[in-house]
């Protein structure tokens, strides 16, 4: 038999961000086989901090490089600057994210596969947000997902983390199993799996009279896809899991997942919307707009009666899902803009809150309520007056981007003509204010309860925690006032788009 | 530039006193008062350069922020944005001496939040870019949330929140209607704006400048806000910031939306008279000192909306230079306020009284603020409600007469504030040690009075200087 099977060039370069992290992942979990126990978490972080930065560096690189967008690897994959801005974003969020697991307070026999499967994580997540088919994206999210299920509970001896871990691995695998029932449909229906591929045979149906049998398959596909994505990026009503699992994992870990899983999967959710289904954009861009009104509302009204500081952000975050898919929605370039600016701010900020709740937890030994935050503005002003800034950065208050990132987000939909998303977007905007607030009223307003400290004086300065949050700090008033070159960015990475909205 | 300066200074010196938490609470409060006084020597600088024949911003900056939305920096002083500008210096600079000399807990955060608020309502007062105009607006929420959240009275948690849910709930429909505007227009510059004829945009700014003032009915937040405020965070709030409000009105919704304005002109009045009503019947009634200045002042921003709401010179002239003057009176009441506080640790009305009796000074003050306030024939008041009361007939009489028979409310509440705390038996809180004002106070609470003395001698001096642009 003849074989006419050759075998794909492959462009190493472009996949680098991916393969400089997993094969920083295969160091950190060799050379923990070999090194004393104590020298593991300090081995581990150091390969992390530098795969991250070696990663972020390759991606901006490329980001440089690439006028314009090609598929590579026979297609499964995409190299173009939306990825590539992504990857920046990931590799940033997983940087901080080694400042805050730093000292946390996992096992030491542990911290081998923890910094493994933080680098692991990063690469699936790099892989994902350049699949340019079904079977890459597939692969993408499943990488990425196990490696979030083990961390989640990767602190065994702690049961609420292996309630967390076991109902993300269900309601997660529900997720991609629907996913993945979704992209067999469309691959039924259009015999392609390639996300271009299947824009193009969907285009001509459009001038069907009578919808061919197909359409069927497609229109139930894409929900499903919708749903799938819907559940990776926690937007209501796929949000169930978030607050156990946010409350469950380390807090580091919950810190990366908000950030970099959210990323990931909303950027991933633009591309294959705009890509494979532009013709299906007043099914699609509807169906978002439904997944945002239910996310604002749910996620704002819940938080609102939140006691844990953890349970409030993982609500708070699922209203920013609604925030990130709002300019998706709304399916035009601006859009698009939109939506790159506004992760730029809210990743580093999302790492940041998780960092300063990470490190109350820990001087507590503990979990964080909005009871026992008393006193901590003024005992760490730094944190505290950060933590603060990321309260009034969330809300959409100056000096943070999000702020900005907000105003473009409604600029978008105000564009596509749909000024009343935007006033559900302001009016959910006024119900955060007062859990957000509750957060600084809690550090800088109320009396401190009366409790008895741990004996061995206050807890020890953690460096490499507050650079993290310093640095979160900068990006979030950074994209404030250097606003103009960040859009640059995000228009040249949405630029390929074909946006279906004039 | 000058504007640049006059946004950055205090903002520079707020950020200043974060990174110097070392400082001893004499040199964070000395530094504040050095920045305070500086600007306040800048803006002089400024005005007796300024060219009040030309039309058009002055002293300005304009630098692309983000050329995508074409969204800049654009700040630049009118006429009218120089005297409240002036308002805003000369009253911070009060507030921050006397939280000085007061001594709160922390003077530096304390003090550089103070300043920090005076950057951003001059901001808000200088912007030309309507995002940067709201950048401003919702940094001024900030320092006013902790500075009331942390140092206010027992009830501070209830009226923070109430605050800032009441004003953001506000100010976000002005967001919505800013990105509108923007959009339509393609460019946020004021200047370029050119007239607007949606009357949900205007709805959206009057919402957020409504809460602001407040107009009736959208006061809730005020006298819990006012009540729970340090006396000089009171001083500015009501002094300064419910202005940015009503110059809100002045210098966007009622210029660029002339459609609305006349579509929506009587439910305004309507609304504003009554608050001027109900605010002057519910200062008669209030129990304590700084309910009556509350109260009072809810009072009068309302008569400042209707002096705007005539659209013409007169209306829009006596708006302005009563907004200075409520300023100036509203900041010299709360302080006062916050005087009497000292020594008898209530405002209650029924337990003050006879404070007059060996405490001149103070007596002297407070009468001369209180007549200027009940608007005497001869005072800058006087000149400025004759001003709106004129402007306002031009619409219809009977906005007028609603007006006058407000003046006459507030000769009534005022009188009873000044025989409730002078007068009378000596009151069961007023020790007989109580002593009179402290040559601080008198420094802080008399320049106040004194601007106001020479504005009632001579308001041509902002009268004769105000254009409004060439808008009339």
């Amino acid at each position: 038999m003849e074989s006419e099977f050759s075998a794909p060039t492959i462009d190493w370069a472009a996949l680098s961000p991916v393969l400089v992290t997993l094969g920083g992942a295969t160091v950190v979990l060799l050379g923990s086989l070999f090194l004393p126990l104590r020298a593991r978490r300090a081995f581990g972080a150091a390969i992390a901090a530098v795969c991250f930065v070696a990663a972020g560096a390759a991606a901006i690189a490329l980001f440089v490089a690439d006028e314009s967008g090609r598929g590579i690897v026979s297609d499964a994959i995409r190299r173009d600057r939306l990825a590539e801005l992504a990857q920046v974003l990931i590799m940033g969020a997983g940087l901080l994210t080694v400042g805050v697991s730093y000292r946390e307070p996992f096992r030491d026999d542990r911290a081998g596969e923890y910094w493994a499967l933080l680098l692991t994580a990063a690469s699936g997540m790099a892989f994902f947000v350049a699949a340019n088919n079904l079977m890459t994206l597939f692969l993408g999210l499943e990488w990425f997902s196990v490696c979030l299920y083990i961390l989640t509970a990767i602190a065994v001896e702690r049961l609420p983390g292996l309630e967390a871990g076991l109902k993300y691995l269900i309601v997660g695998s529900f997720g991609s199993a629907i996913l993945l029932f979704g992209s067999a449909l469309v691959y039924g229906a259009t015999g392609a799996i390639g996300l271009e591929e299947i824009g193009a045979r969907l285009a001509p149906q459009q001038d069907l009279l009578e919808p061919a049998p197909e359409r069927l398959f497609v229109v139930t596909g894409l929900a499903m896809l919708l749903v799938g994505l819907g559940f990776k990026a926690s937007a209501a009503p796929f949000h169930m899991w978030t607050p156990d699992v946010y409350e469950g994992a380390p807090t580091p870990v919950t810190g990366f997942m908000a950030a970099a899983t959210k990323v990931a999967a909303v950027v991933v959710a633009l591309r294959v919307l705009v890509t494979a289904f532009p013709g299906e954009e007043e099914l699609w861009t509807v169906a978002l707009a439904v997944f945002v009104c239910a996310s604002l509302a749910w996620g704002n009204l819940a938080a609102l009666v939140q006691v844990s500081v953890k349970r409030m952000l993982a609500y708070s975050s699922i209203s920013h899902a609604g925030f990130l898919l709002m300019p998706v929605a709304a399916g035009n370039e601006l859009g698009g803009r939109a939506l790159l600016y506004y992760l730029v701010p809210y990743s580093a900020m999302s790492v940041g809150v998780f960092a300063v709740v990470a490190i109350r937890e820990r001087e507590l030994a503990g979990p964080v309520t909005l009871g026992n935050l008393a006193g901590f503005g003024w005992e760490r002003p730094f944190l505290g007056g950060s933590m603060a800034l990321f309260m009034f950065g969330f809300i959409g208050l100056p000096p943070a981007g999000i702020f900005l990132g907000k105003i473009y987000a409604f600029a978008a939909v105000i564009e596509r003509g749909w000024t009343w998303l935007a006033i559900v977007g302001a009016v959910f905007t006024a119900v955060s204010i007062y859990y957000y607030a509750g957060v600084i009223r809690a550090m800088f307003m109320q009396p401190r309860e009366l409790t008895v400290v741990p004996a061995g004086g206050s807890p020890p300065a953690d460096r490499p925690l507050v650079a993290a949050v310093a640095a979160a700090v900068i990006v979030a008033v950074g994209s404030f006032v250097a606003a103009d070159p960040l859009v640059d960015v995000a228009r040249d990475a949405v630029a390929f788009l074909p946006f279906p909205v004039g | 530039m000058q504007t640049t300066v006059l946004i950055l200074l205090p903002i520079a010196g707020a950020v200043a006193l974060w990174f110097a938490p070392w400082l001893s609470a004499r040199a964070a409060g000395g530094f504040a008062l050095l920045v305070a006084l500086g600007e306040l020597a800048y803006w002089v600088g400024t005005a007796l350069n300024f060219d009040f024949s030309a039309s058009g911003a002055q002293a300005g900056a304009d630098q692309v922020w983000f050329a995508d939305l074409d969204v800049a920096y654009k700040v630049g002083l009118y006429d009218f944005s120089l005297w409240l500008v002036g308002l805003t210096v000369v009253v911070t600079a009060a507030a921050v001496g006397y939280g000085f000399w007061v001594g709160r807990e922390r003077p530096g955060i304390y003090l550089s939040l103070l300043l920090f608020l005076e950057g951003a309502t001059i901001g808000v007062f200088t912007a030309q870019d309507l995002v940067l105009f709201y950048v401003f607006w919702e940094a001024m929420l900030i320092p006013l949330y902790v500075l009331i959240g942390v140092w206010g009275g027992p009830g501070r948690l209830g009226a923070t929140v109430k605050f800032v849910v009441y004003t953001m709930a506000g100010s976000l429909l002005m967001l919505v209607a800013i990105i509108a505007a923007g959009l339509q227009a393609g460019t946020f510059d004021m200047a370029a704006l050119g007239e607007g004829t949606s009357t949900w945009i205007f709805l959206g700014f009057a919402a957020a400048f409504a809460v602001k003032a407040p107009l009736w009915p959208f006061h809730g937040w005020l006298p819990d806000a006012y009540r729970e405020s340090p006396p000089e965070v009171a001083a500015v709030l009501s002094g300064v910031i419910s202005k940015t409000a009503a110059y809100g009105f002045l210098a966007i919704a009622v210029p660029f939306y002339p459609g609305a304005v006349d579509d929506w002109r009587t439910p305004v009045l309507v609304l504003a008279s009554i608050g001027l009503v109900y605010g002057s019947l519910l200062a008669f009634r209030a129990p304590d000192v700084r309910g009556v200045v509350a109260y009072s002042s809810l009072a009068q921003m309302n008569l400042i909306v209707i002096g705007l709401f005539a659209v013409n010179d007169s209306g829009y002239t006596g708006a302005l230079l009563q907004m200075v003057n409520h300023g100036l009176i509203s900041a010299a009441l709360f302080l006062l306020a916050g005087a009497i506080e000292r020594r008898t640790a209530t405002g209650r009305l029924l337990l003050l009284g006879g404070m007059a009796r060996g405490r001149p000074v103070l007596a002297t003050i407070l009468i001369t603020t209180g007549v200027i306030a009940l608007a005497v024939p001869g005072s800058s008041a006087f000149a400025a409600e004759f001003l709106v009361l004129n402007g306002i007939f031009e619409v219809g009489w009977g906005w007028a007469v609603v007006g006058a028979v407000a003046i006459v409310l507030a000769a009534m509440y005022m009188l009873r504030l000044i025989s409730a705390v002078l007068h009378e038996n000596v009151g069961s809180a007023v020790p007989a040690e109580a002593l009179d004002l402290r040559p601080a106070e008198i420094a802080v609470i008399a320049p106040l009075v004194v601007v106001l003395l020479a504005l009632s001698f001579w308001p041509a001096a902002i009268t004769d200087r105000v254009t409004f642009g060439g808008f009339f």
